[in-house]
């Protein structure tokens, strides 16, 4: 058994062993090993040039990432939390974002940027939210959020591949969470069935997975049986997981940590409404955060963020 | 201040012709882009480099063709200085597909990877990270490249900019900083906008560097950055150089210019005119102005024939290259 963590570090070990273009670059991710202790290590067997401790100048780094792409390397920008990459957005969304298109084709940009999102350690109103959304709404980025302990490892290779900007969400809450290192590999831009279900479709991403999953087996106990998908992709969203499930359910529940106004479950419910609309037996529903600030205090926490136990109860209703 | 002023003495007479041929084919193509502009063949914002063309012509002597350039939204000079055709340049602002960016840039994005020219930046500053990037990965590979990023007097109190500078210093990397400092940000006149208008100082604060010349004198921009060019190729680290120039123009043609008397811009440009000023310091009898000037009506016209000659982009292909293929 892997932990998330450890999965992660292996995909930019294996990464950095593969290919010298790679390095990580970033606050923290050498000496200290990442304030999440992701990198923990790779300074050692990497060294300084290539495990590279970035100031606290995100918008300096996370662009350095992008002409350091254009110029040919393969860097992996880790930004402490998705609250700090709001200081990276001039660099993340005009140019990250528009370089190939308004240059007529002639450049890609082949980053990976890597930060945490998500509420949970009571780390309050600037490091615990959930603006994946943000990043997902932008042509022209690819978004992805790991679940399972595979994935944290087979994304970050995955994004290295891929010739465009990928952004990975790594929900903080995930990283003790244990599993097995292979996964199905899967390629990026698909979702993934976690549970197989027949009466009701749960779909969720990140660290809302798991909670959707604890769901599914207490509707289980009740007779409910609950397919879970794992969209894994934000942006590109795979729709046809969602509808091929949905045919057979007739009823879907979106979980999201993001705000409820304007979030992803939102993009997903439309779209289930435009090329789904006839498959439904009952009107898409949402399990999202509160909309409120990430509060201090733990029971306020829990009560603004999504909960099996809200999952559930938003099941039940449908049936009733 | 270490101000570097080129010698008195004139440069050979075919050096001398080939800068005001450089300096000629800016000021005339953004003359001619202005008119083009007021018939609306052109649209968007168009920003116009008249009254800098030394900066461009001067600095982009200096770099070798596998250096690497990084611009702003005001770039026409950069990029005809650094090569791109002129028929490229034109179609682009004419939204063709024949255009250095296939018309999905326009006048602020020009584009070109073969002459490693990575843009136009209309983000004041945006390109500053790009370009430390840019250098980074050439001081990872051990690449003798130099990145020239420009820049103007907006820039220098954005964050991007501390940022940038901080990093290239803390790095070492070969980043040749240029700083046109025309003297107004948009309306905002640099008085009224940098706490400390000494930019030797400034660099000299985050470790980086730097002098100052005069950027109406094409000889003097071209002596400046060649020694700070040269520095960062010996390995010295990044380099600063301002360039004090003047914008003869507004800021773009949706510019009333309100914010500046006329008379100030009639004493620059009857006093300080870069192409004017090298004419009279390198004698440059009027029978060569002729001719090149010539040379340039022709070549307009020929970029305006591309342009126009060009095709559309079909709408079909209106989602290609959001991301690559």
């Amino acid at each position: 058994m892997t932990t998330f963590r450890e999965a992660v570090r292996q995909g930019m070990r294996e990464a950095l062993e593969a290919d010298e273009r790679v390095f990580l670059m970033g606050e923290d991710v050498g000496r200290y090993g990442g304030a999440f202790a992701v990198s923990m290590g790779l300074l050692e067997e990497f060294g300084p040039e290539r495990i590279r401790d970035a100031p606290l100048s995100e918008s300096a780094f996370v662009g350095a990432g992008i002409g350091a792409a254009l110029a040919g390397m393969r860097p992996i920008v880790e930004v402490m939390t998705i609250n700090f990459s709001m200081l990276a957005l001039d660099q993340i969304v005009n140019n990250a974002a528009t370089l190939r298109y308004m240059s007529g084709g002639q450049f890609s940009v082949p980053l990976v940027v890597r930060m945490t999102a998500g509420a949970g350690r009571q780390l309050a109103c600037q490091h615990a939210h959930s603006l994946e959304v943000w990043y997902a709404h932008v042509p022209g980025i690819k978004a992805v959020a790991p679940a399972t302990v595979a994935d944290a490892r087979s994304m970050v290779l995955a994004a290295l591949d891929d010739p465009d900007p990928v952004f990975i969400f790594e929900n903080a809450i995930l990283y003790p969470l244990e599993g097995e290192l292979e996964g199905d590999g899967l390629p990026l831009g698909r979702a993934a069935v976690r549970r197989e279900g027949a009466d009701v479709t749960l779909a969720a991403y990140g660290g809302s997975v798991g909670k959707t999953l604890e769901a599914a087996e207490e509707l289980a106990a009740e007779g409910t049986s609950a397919e879970v998908i794992d969209l894994r992709s934000l942006r590109p969203l795979d729709m046809d997981t969602v509808l091929a499930s949905l045919a057979k359910t007739h009823r879907i529940v979106v979980v999201d940590e993001g705000w409820r106004t304007c979030s992803l479950a939102a993009e997903i419910g439309m779209q289930v409404a435009e090329r789904g609309f006839d498959l439904l037996d009952w009107p898409p529903q949402r399990v999202c955060s509160a909309e409120v600030p990430m509060p201090y205090a733990k029971h306020l926490e829990d009560a603004a963020i999504p909960s099996a136990e809200q999952i559930v109860a938003s099941v039940r209703e449908m049936a009733s | 201040m270490t101000a570097i002023r080129a010698s008195e003495a004139p440069v050979a007479p075919e050096q001398a012709a080939e800068l005001l041929h450089e300096m000629l084919r800016i000021r005339r193509f953004e003359e001619k882009a202005a008119e083009l502009y007021s018939l609306a063949k052109i649209r968007g914002f168009l920003h116009l480099y008249i009254g800098e063309e030394a900066c461009a012509v001067g600095a982009m002597r200096c770099f070798e063709p596998d250096d690497r350039i990084v611009a702003t939204y005001r770039e026409h000079g950069h990029a005809l200085a650094r090569g791109l055709p002129m028929g490229a340049l034109m179609a682009e602002m004419f939204g063709k597909q024949t255009g250095c960016s296939g018309g999905r840039g326009g006048s602020m994005h020009f584009f070109d990877a073969s002459r490693r020219f990575y843009g136009g930046y209309a983000i004041v500053a945006g390109g500053l990270p790009v370009a430390l990037g840019l250098a980074l990965a050439d001081g990872m590979q051990g690449n003798p490249h130099v990145t020239g990023c420009f820049f103007g007097d907006g820039a220098v109190v954005e964050g991007e900019f501390h940022e940038t500078m901080n990093l290239a210093a803390l790095w070492k990397l070969p980043l040749l900083f240029i700083y046109e400092n025309n003297l107004y940000a948009m309306g905002t006149a640099i008085e009224r906008s940098q706490a400390q208008l000494d930019m030797e100082l400034r660099a000299r604060g985050y470790g980086v560097p730097a002098t100052t010349a005069d950027g109406m004198d094409v000889l003097a921009v071209e002596e400046a950055v060649r020694a700070a060019a040269d520095a960062v190729r010996r390995g010295e680290g990044p380099q600063l150089v301002e360039l004090k120039t003047y914008r003869f123009r507004a800021h773009s043609l949706a510019d009333p210019d309100l914010y500046r008397t006329k008379e100030e811009v009639e004493q620059w440009r009857s006093t300080r005119d870069p192409i004017d000023l090298f004419v009279a310091q390198q004698g440059i009898d009027d029978e060569t102005v002729a001719r090149l000037e010539a040379e340039v009506a022709a070549e307009i016209e020929e970029a305006i024939a591309f342009a126009e000659a060009g095709p559309l982009e079909p709408v079909e292909t209106l989602e290609q290259d959001v991301y690559t293929p």
